[in-house]
């Protein structure tokens, strides 16, 4: 077991608090770079979208997790980014160009969102971000001048500095990849600054950071442009990655999946945002292997215990049907997303802490350590 | 002025729909401070339990009817025991990550049992319109409008008049003190699912012949019934039906006289219009902020 003796504050806020770090981190990192010539061409287009779907979690991070804010509404400044980056480029504007446009775009925007979201609290802010987001959806659907409404835009393959970067190479694996890990720093470091350290005591307490001397409305604002413009560079890379946006994908359902990304990640730590966006982008080829690959196995089990050739196919028909079934991807969800909320509030990230603590502890480790505490005396209307 | 006024009750049977699917939400968080983003689901669930009474086994219109309402409000504290109670007591978030997840899971079991398709439930009220003078009305949006004033009244009275209302109330306020006070507070929120889930089933079964039922209907009314219950103040019953009415007749009046398109965004503009001016809604109670 290792002791972290810290004599000042700067020990405090290290980035990397011991060379173990550094050790891991350099290993993942180098391991990603050369995935592309492990992995194959469909698992390397799946892990873009972890890329993506990781950063949109930082970003919603940011808001939700550490300043305490929820929001249903990131898919709304995710088409922002896209549809900024897909109407700059019928223009010939370059790619650095219209990137930081989205971004900054999309973070005027959060603003704009934040301004009326800084009256509300709780329920009332989820509700105001959905139907943003719906406003937002309706808006991209029917200002057909610039949208092409419903029926959607196409998105030039990238072209960075002269050399065009097609959606499946691993160059833009590389951009992606680049966009994720700078997001991460920059959200480290922003969140060990006096704006960070702002952001989560307006978390834990309004009214004891407001009476620190810290400007609550100006903060929250803050927290909320930053967590939209992140979204929008996510939303630059998501529309070249698909190469055709549209309306209808940039629903409620998308913002409900990037919380999902978060709680199921663990909503205390970035990275948590990466774990969950590898669970959710990784749900489908698991499905798609349960309905082609799990008929087959079960079958075999049921064959090997005795179970006569005529019943191993009866199952097997039995089991593919069922992993046919239409809503099956909707149930699962349903059923993750309460099991976590019941069993691992702290999410997947939260887990592997409580083993090496296990481990660490070894025969010492109580459950109680990461138990949280119920409230049932305050009522949230009097808060 | 003739179409205005039919828009007008269109407008308000609508509404009434939203304004029953709001009573859930309100009920739900009167009573445990919990916001149910399944309650539309709950309404789609009660409205296929209806279309298995009423129109596969053949069962009486009301027999069915009341047999929908009792399931379901099983179903309800079911799904409290299950999913809910666990989790009183933690921050809200957790809470609406838990019933959204219920919906997901509600609304695909739906899709799996009774399939995709439109289904359609016989009522005495599916025929027929009343006539007064060149107005026409229809009868399934004047039960649906009655329907909802007798469920508001009582359900007023319920909350306002009865020991278990006042027993709802005071564990709203204060789990821990209500506790003390001797209510079973465990108890009075599976009541209050239940009551809820059964409200949501009315709003299923007299909604069917008017949008039929399928497995999204939820998730469409539930997203519009939220305007209505912030407009009403998410505290207040009455509110609740009046704020699904003004929703209900905006929408069809901005259908009617507004481009193509302001219909559907009509509700959330004004609800963003009243959190931004009045975020304790029309009904609402204003709560000084304690430190």
């Amino acid at each position: 077991m290792r002791f972290l003796f810290k004599t000042d504050y700067e020990d405090d806020i290290k980035l990397f608090p011991h060379s173990g770090y550094v050790v891991s981190y350099g290993i993942l990192i180098a391991l990603l770079l050369v995935a592309p010539y492990l992995l194959s061409s469909y698992l390397m287009s799946q892990l873009v979208f972890v890329c993506i779907y990781a950063t949109v979690g930082v970003a919603l991070l940011i808001l939700t997790g550490f300043t305490g804010q929820a929001s249903l509404g990131h898919a709304a400044f995710l088409a922002i980014g896209a549809y900024t980056a897909a109407y700059l480029q019928k223009y010939n504007v370059p790619f650095p160009v219209y990137f930081l446009a989205a971004g900054v775009l999309t973070g005027i925007i959060g603003a704009m969102v934040g301004f009326p979201a800084l009256r509300l609290t709780g329920i009332y802010l989820v509700i105001a971000t959905i139907s943003f987001a719906l406003i937002v959806e309706e808006i991209l659907a029917r200002w057909e001048s610039v949208t092409h409404g419903n029926e959607g835009m196409r998105v030039k393959t990238l072209s960075l500095l002269g050399v065009t970067v097609p959606r499946d190479s691993p160059t833009f694996y590389y951009l992606c990849l680049a966009v994720l890990v700078l997001t991460i720093v920059g959200t480290l470091n922003l969140l060990r600054s006096p704006t960070g350290r702002a952001f989560v005591a307006i978390r834990d307490s309004e009214t004891a950071a407001r009476s620190m001397g810290i400007n609550v409305a100006l903060y929250k604002v803050k927290s909320f442009a930053i967590s939209a413009a992140i979204t929008g560079f996510a939303g630059v890379l998501f529309a070249h990655k698909l190469s055709f946006i549209s309306p209808e994908m940039f629903t409620l359902q998308l913002s409900i999946e990037f919380i999902i990304v978060i709680l199921i990640g663990g909503t205390f730590s970035l990275h948590g945002a990466v774990l969950g966006a590898i669970f959710i982008v990784m749900i489908d080829p698991f499905l798609t292997y349960l309905k082609d690959d799990m008929p087959g196995i079960i079958a075999g089990i049921a064959a090997t215990f005795g179970a006569s050739s005529a019943t191993a196919g009866n199952i097997q028909s039995k089991v593919a049907a069922f992993a046919s079934l239409n809503g099956l991807k909707g149930a699962i969800y349903g059923i993750i997303i309460v099991l976590f909320v019941l069993f691992e509030p702290l999410g997947l990230y939260g887990r592997w802490l409580k083993i090496k603590l296990f481990f660490q502890l070894f025969p010492l480790y109580k459950r109680a350590t990461f138990k949280r505490q119920k409230i049932y005396v305050k009522s949230e209307r009097n808060r | 002025m003739l179409d205005f006024v039919q828009q007008l009750v269109s407008g308000v049977a609508l509404g009434c729909v939203y304004g029953l699917i709001a009573l859930g939400f309100v009920l739900v968080y009167k009573a445990t401070e919990v916001v149910n983003f399944a309650q539309g689901d709950l309404m789609m669930l009660g409205g296929f339990f209806a279309f298995t009474f009423i129109g596969m086994m053949g069962l009486n219109y009301w027999i069915g009817f009341a047999g929908a309402v009792a399931a379901m409000a099983l179903f309800g504290m079911l799904a409290e025991r299950v999913v809910v109670r666990p989790i009183l007591g933690y921050p809200q978030f957790s809470i609406i990550m838990a019933t959204i997840g219920l919906g997901y899971f509600l609304r695909s079991i739906a899709g799996m049992i009774w399939g995709t398709d439109d289904l359609k439930i016989e009522t005495p009220f599916s025929q027929g319109v009343l006539r007064i003078g060149a107005l026409v009305l229809a009868y399934d949006k004047l039960s649906v409008i009655a329907a909802t004033m007798i469920l508001c009244a009582l359900l007023y009275l319920f909350f306002n008049k009865t020991t278990l209302g006042t027993a709802m109330r005071a564990s709203s306020e204060n789990m821990l003190a209500a506790y003390y006070m001797g209510i079973p507070v465990k108890r009075v929120v599976s009541i209050v699912w239940a009551i809820s889930a059964a409200v949501a089933t009315c709003a299923g079964v007299l909604l069917a012949p008017i949008t039929f039922i399928h497995s999204n209907v939820g998730l469409v009314l539930g997203l519009k019934a939220f305007p209505a219950a912030v407009l009403g103040g998410f505290g207040s019953i009455p509110g609740a039906v009046v704020g699904g009415v003004l929703i209900g007749v905006i929408e069809s009046m901005a259908g009617f006289y507004l481009p193509e398109g302001w219909k559907d965004v009509a509700p959330y503009i004004v609800l963003l219009t009243v959190l931004l001016l009045k975020p304790e809604g029309l009904f609402g109670l204003h709560v000084r902020k304690k430190v």
